[in-house]
This record gives structure tokens, C-alpha cells and sequence, in this order.
């Protein structure tokens, strides 16, 4: 047994100065809270290039393959990086959050009752920011593993029939709204934490509405995009087709 | 716009909206007091404030009723209370404002005297320990015979506007944190800890201000809900000094 470990466990590793620690663990919680939440404003943007047309869709898939860098060869693995790089950011940002949850049914209960009688808005919030992050340690990993296993099933046909034909629409519904209300909460929570620009909680509050008031439409807007483009072409799904961009099937047809 | 409905009655004699108070009644030294509502009834009166009301009923309809206050204008923080489920000043707290229901109960986090009646100077005595909210100077420097150093008008105003806290336990009882983590320091030993960090004879350096509060039961376990500032009889600047501190404190860390 290391000193240090001795130390530690007759609690006295705090003597005679604090541990820098918990500085340390508030700052990346924020931290790794806003990386989240501008990956997921990006994301959002890349997902609904479908709504430009599946030729916009195959065009940001293949971007993120490293087509355009590799001269028309696309490698799915390089999303599974990112996606990997996303995956441990939310292990650590959930593993510190998870310290600021209720540990036990007392304190769970204290909390609910507190913020029912208070009446206040940001109290209440907080509520459904634990409830939505509780909810996304299963459906953010169940879909980040997918992501992360399967890159090369991205794009218009795989993206649709994941929604369609197997059926996953309702989980990315609810994951949607989770994302949505958790991130735009998180943000305006870290406006006020931090204290962004004179820190008018009233305009932030509305700043904060209207973005995920934004984001919520674009989603439902993408998330009927796909379900339409799965339904569409639900046998070349079946078939285990990728699409193949307007322009290279009349290039194809040319040349025939 | 108030809501009072003053009826006007035949002889032309203002009638008084009749008030219905919900307090919470127990007694913690008594082995048979279970913790339960009771309701009182009272004619309201022009500026009639929560501890009149009180005051009214302890008075006339009910002797065994426990609440504190010593000021009656705001400037103890004694009658700190839960008012329809929020905290608030009894002596500050207008009927007139409010519905002809009204539910008062005890702060929560402090301990219980007995019925709206709690120990927040015990609470208090407690964080003032732990934080060391006094000015730390050099033993050996003072001298008493010696005029005080001049301090800029400007920053005295600040101070004095960090000092204006009365410790009247509001915004420990407005705090999601506290409710749950009985040792955090809450918004009035943050903006104590803000207000030492200005004045100049305080001779702590934010070093010694991290071992005071750079933990979770201190800055760091703040997850700035802000009901504190909300709730704030004083309208303490509390959201400002809180991320301020936040952020001396992470830079300190760092």
C-alpha cells in the first residue's frame, strides 16, 4: 500500500491544504456540458441536411468519411473516432453530473417537495435536467454504441430504414426531446453559473425557449425526413443498398 | 393592484375580506405533537402584514402559537418563514398581496423550535465558524489609538451593500442544495465569504479563501438554481457574487 493511499484513507489527505480537486471537477463538468451541447447543435445541423435532399444528406455522410480528403474514398471508421471521442466526453460529463443527483430516496424527496411548494422556475428545471440526463445514460449510449459500431450504415438509405423499416423513430423521438430540454437547460444554467453578459436571467430564459423551441422543430422536421425517406425506399434498405448521389447515377445511365 | 375586496355595506362601513391562515403546528419537545396543519380565521385590516396577523392570532384566538420576530420592519431577519411554500419575511409580507388563503410553515434546514419558530442563529453561528466571517488582520499591527486607514467611498458602498445580509435563513431555505446536503455553505455564507474578499483590511488571500469554501459543501456545490436570489428579502446581489466567487475559486484550482 502506497503512503498516499494510507493517507487518503485516514482521511486526512485535505491537511494541511484542500484538495484543488473539486475546482477541477466543477470547471469540466461545465466544460464537457458545453462541448455536448455545441456538438448537438452541429449534429442537429448535419441531420438535417436530409431536409435539403438525400444528395445533401450523402454529401455531409461522406464528408465525415474523409472523402473529399482522401479522393473519392470514403472510410466509415474515421466517424467511428468521432463518435468514440463523443462517447467518452458523455461518460465523463454524466460521471460528474451524477455527483450534483440526489443519492438516496430521502434526499430524492426533500427536493421533489421543495421544488413543488417553491414554485420556481429554475428549481423545477433542474428537476426535469435529472430526470432527462438520468433517461440518457440508456438512450444516448444505446445510440452512440450503434453510431460507433455501424458507421458505414449512415446515410439517406441506412439513416431511413433505421427509422422505418426497423422501427427506431420512437426512440429518436424521445431521444430528441431529451437532448433538446437537457442541453438547452444545461446552457442556461451555465449562462447563469458562470454569468454571461450582465446576466439577465429573464432574456436568457427566453434566449433559452426559442432556441430549443428551434431545435425541437428542426427535429421533428428531420425525424419525418427520414421516416419518409425509410418508408420510400424501404426495399433497397432491405437489399442493404447504400445511395448511390443524383449526379453519379446519371453518370452511370450515361455511360450505359 | 390589490386584490382586496372591500364590501361596502348599507350602514357604509368598509367590510374586511375574512382570512384564512393554514399553519403548520408541532412541537418537537412534546412526544405526542405530530406535525399537522391547523386553520385559523381573521378579519383582515388596512396594511395588515403577516406577523400582525399572527401577532392578532396568538393574541386573541390562540396562545400556544409559536413564530419569532424581535424588528417587525425588516431589519432582523427573525420572521423568516415559509409563506405559501416560499420563504419570505413575515414582517414585510402584506396581506393585501396575497389570496384569502394562507399557508405558513417553518423554514426548513434549521432546527425546529416549535411550530413557525426555528434556530437559524444557531445555523448561522455554525457557517460564521466555519467560514471565519470576520476581518483576519496581523495580531501584532492593530492598534486601536491609530486611525483607521481611509477606505475609497466607493468600495466601503460595496461592502456595506454585501453587509446588508440580515441572516434571516431565506435563501438557505430557497436552496435545492441545502435541502439535500445538510453541510453546504449557502448563498449567505457565499456572499459573506464575497463580501471579506473586497475589504482590504482582510489580509486572506484567495488561497486562504479556497480552504474556506472550495468544496462541495462550499462554491463548488452551488448548482446556481438561484432560489437564494429570488427569495432574498434584502435583494442581495447573490446570482453576481456567487459566480463570482465560482470563478476565483476555479481559477484557484486551476
Amino acid at each position: 500500500m502506497s503512503n498516499e493511499t494510507l493517507i487518503i484513507q485516514t482521511g486526512l489527505s485535505e491537511r494541511p491544504r484542500k484538495s484543488r480537486l473539486p475546482a477541477r471537477l466543477d470547471f469540466l463538468q461545465s466544460a464537457s456540458g458545453l462541448f455536448l451541447a455545441l456538438f448537438m447543435w452541429g449534429h442537429m445541423f448535419f441531420v438535417a441536411s436530409i431536409l435539403l435532399g438525400k444528395d445533401s444528406m450523402w454529401m455531409i455522410t461522406k464528408f465525415f468519411e474523409g472523402y473529399y480528403v482522401f479522393g473519392g474514398k470514403a472510410y466509415p471508421w474515421l466517424v467511428s473516432i468521432v463518435v468514440a471521442v463523443v462517447a467518452a466526453v458523455f461518460v465523463l460529463h454524466a460521471m460528474l453530473a451524477v455527483r450534483k443527483f440526489p443519492i438516496n430516496y430521502s434526499q430524492f424527496k426533500l427536493y421533489r417537495a421543495h421544488a413543488k411548494s417553491m414554485q420556481h422556475g429554475d428549481t423545477t428545471m433542474w428537476m426535469w435536467q435529472v430526470y432527462t440526463g438520468f433517461a440518457m445514460f440508456f438512450l444516448a449510449s444505446a445510440h452512440l454504441y450503434q453510431m460507433m459500431v455501424w458507421p458505414q450504415d449512415i446515410g439517406p438509405f441506412g439513416s431511413g430504414g433505421r427509422m422505418w423499416v426497423d422501427g427506431l423513430w420512437p426512440f429518436y423521438l424521445v431521444l430528441l426531446l431529451l437532448v433538446e430540454f437537457h442541453g438547452g437547460i444545461g446552457l442556461y444554467r451555465l449562462a447563469v453559473k458562470w454569468c454571461w453578459p450582465n446576466c439577465s436571467r429573464e432574456f436568457l430564459k427566453k434566449l433559452k425557449w426559442a432556441i430549443t423551441a428551434f431545435f425541437l422543430i428542426l427535429g421533428f422536421a428531420t425525424l419525418a425526413a427520414y421516416m419518409k425517406v425509410g418508408y420510400d425506399y424501404q426495399e433497397n434498405y432491405k437489399n442493404g443498398e447504400h445511395y448511390t448521389p443524383t449526379w453519379a447515377q446519371q453518370a452511370r445511365e450515361g455511360a450505359k | 393592484m390589490s386584490n382586496v375586496q372591500k364590501n361596502t355595506a348599507s350602514g357604509g362601513q368598509t367590510r374586511q375580506r375574512m382570512l384564512t391562515f393554514h399553519i403548520l403546528r408541532y412541537n418537537p419537545k412534546d412526544p405526542d405533537s405530530k406535525p399537522h396543519m391547523q386553520s385559523y380565521q381573521l378579519e383582515e385590516a388596512e396594511g395588515m402584514t403577516l406577523f400582525l396577523a399572527l401577532s392578532e392570532i396568538r393574541e386573541h384566538q390562540d396562545p400556544t402559537l409559536q413564530y419569532d420576530f424581535v424588528c417587525r420592519a425588516g431589519i432582523c431577519g427573525s420572521c423568516s418563514m415559509l409563506i405559501n411554500g416560499r420563504p419570505g419575511l413575515a414582517c414585510r409580507t402584506l396581506t393585501k398581496d396575497m389570496g384569502a388563503d394562507i399557508t405558513l410553515a417553518p423554514l426548513p434546514v434549521f432546527e425546529l423550535i416549535g411550530d413557525l419558530s426555528v434556530n437559524t442563529g444557531k445555523w448561522m453561528r455554525g457557517m460564521s465558524e466555519r467560514l471565519e466571517t470576520w476581518v483576519h488582520t496581523k495580531e501584532e499591527e492593530v492598534n486601536l489609538s491609530k486611525a483607521e486607514t481611509r477606505m475609497d467611498p466607493e468600495l466601503a458602498e460595496k461592502i456595506y451593500e454585501l453587509d446588508r445580509c440580515v441572516e434571516c435563513g431565506s435563501c438557505v431555505a430557497a436552496c435545492g442544495t441545502a435541502q439535500m446536503r445538510k453541510d453546504f455553505v449557502g448563498a449567505v455564507g457565499m456572499n459573506k465569504m464575497a463580501r471579506f474578499k473586497l475589504d482590504p483590511r482582510d489580509e486572506r488571500t484567495d488561497e486562504d479563501f479556497y480552504e474556506l469554501v472550495g468544496d462541495d459543501s462550499g462554491v463548488f456545490g452551488c448548482m446556481s438554481l438561484l432560489g437564494c436570489h429570488d427569495v432574498c428579502p434584502k435583494e442581495l446581489p447573490l446570482q453576481t457574487q456567487i459566480a463570482f466567487l465560482r470563478r476565483k475559486m476555479v481559477t484557484i484550482g486551476s
